[in-house]
């Protein structure tokens, strides 16, 4: 009989957790070999040449570092704090001028729940398992809508059953949200 | 606060994701998110989603000295940010810095109707409205898209009543005659891809003058 592998965490969030709290520069190294060929193909496929799109890569690495102390394992995965912080950033550059930026929750720093982060990383899971399985089409749809290649009326008509479907998928991290959220008013 | 009724549809929510939002329309749903927490959840659902295609994307090899350009500038002091503004009375952070940390200066648009233009660009605007307890806000109708948030009182037209934090969604074909409710006076963010078309006679002759 086979143990199976320790999956409560990804690789990513080890990593991050690690720079998060000491700072340590091997895992930041890994998070940046994961990423950083990902940015730089999500900021060329923007339009961007080669020369800008390692730009927003170093820039968006160093906010990476910078902003760890940010990252809450609990509420959003890796992935998605680091998604978010190149989005703003190839936008700011694109447009020279800075998006705007709902409130910073304030938040006590709490102890990492493993069990907490194990459920948002399940969830993660069967999210890429849902896009993995989306027919030819709507994958591409969904892949344009969050590259920022769709406007908001081509959305609207375009993605409604897929986007329907990532929402289904992740329910039990937004309930889990929702009540800390609630809890924080 | 009551409980908040009118909330982002995931469309926008994911377009805002994206970045790809208007900066009028942004706005909105930035203070938006700012006010509802299952808004805010649900964008970090999109965001996910984001982060999902992010993972999944056949990347582009970075330039050979990019790595160690980036260990080398982990120890370079960090970079001074400017300050953000703060949530003010009534208006949360996004909107205190599209004000740029000053309270809003208002214009008179006549009946004490007052506004101040936030941002407009070739995309569309977004303004602060301020409407007096029980008075219209002239018969209009609008180009495209309209997204109106309550920050202060509540407002009805015919397609129901907006509370404060309240989001109304409003598309092309909607012609509505949103009146404050009693009470407070409510002000209101709004933003439009399009000048607002009056349809009373005066106002329309006001628009080139007050951009509205």
């Amino acid at each position: 009989m086979t143990h199976p592998p320790d999956t409560s965490m990804t690789d990513a969030t080890r990593w991050m957790l690690a720079v998060r709290d000491r700072r340590d520069r091997t895992a930041f190294a890994r998070l940046y070999d994961h990423f950083a060929p990902r940015l730089k193909g999500m900021a060329m496929r923007g339009g961007l040449n080669a020369a800008l799109a390692e730009d927003v890569v170093q820039d968006v690495m160093l906010t990476v570092w910078h902003k760890a102390a940010q990252f809450d394992p609990g509420v959003a995965p890796v992935s998605a704090w680091v998604y978010r912080i190149a989005r703003n950033r190839q936008i700011d550059m694109a447009r020279k001028r800075a998006r705007p930026l709902p409130e910073e929750l304030i938040e006590e720093a709490s102890e990492p729940d493993t069990q907490q982060i194990y459920a948002m990383e399940q969830e993660v899971g069967f999210l890429q398992g849902a896009l993995a399985k989306l027919a030819p089409e709507q994958r591409q749809m969904i892949e344009k809508a969050y590259m920022g290649e769709l406007s908001h009326s081509e959305i609207q008509a375009e993605t409604g059953l897929a986007l329907g479907t990532i929402k289904s998928r992740i329910r039990l991290g937004l309930e889990r949200l929702r009540h800390e959220l609630k809890e924080l008013r | 606060m009551a409980e908040i009724e009118h909330h982002l549809t995931e469309p926008l929510l994911a377009t805002y994701a994206a970045a790809n939002l208007p900066q009028a329309y942004a706005l909105v749903v930035a203070a938006h998110v700012s006010l509802c927490a299952e808004c805010r959840a649900r964008l970090t659902a999109h965001e996910s989603a984001g982060g999902a295609v992010l993972e999944a994307l056949p990347g582009a090899a970075p330039s050979a000295g990019l790595r160690d350009r980036v260990m080398a500038a982990l120890d370079a002091p960090t970079p001074r940010e400017t300050p953000t503004p703060r949530r003010s009375g009534i208006f949360p952070a996004p909107v205190m810095a599209a004000l740029k940390g000053q309270p809003p200066r208002w214009k008179t648009l006549g009946g004490g109707v007052r506004q101040q233009i936030l941002h407009a660009d070739g995309e569309g605007s977004v303004r602060l409205l301020y409407i007096p307890p029980g008075v219209a806000v002239p018969d209009h109708g609008h180009g495209g898209l309209e997204l109106t948030l309550v920050l202060q009182g509540a407002f009805r037209d015919e397609t129901g009543a907006f509370g404060t934090g309240d989001v109304e969604i409003a598309g092309p074909e909607l012609e509505h005659t949103p009146v404050a409710d009693l009470g407070l006076p409510c002000i209101c963010l709004a933003a439009t891809d399009a000048p607002l078309r009056f349809h009373a006679l005066i106002p329309r002759l006001l628009q080139p003058l007050f951009r509205i």
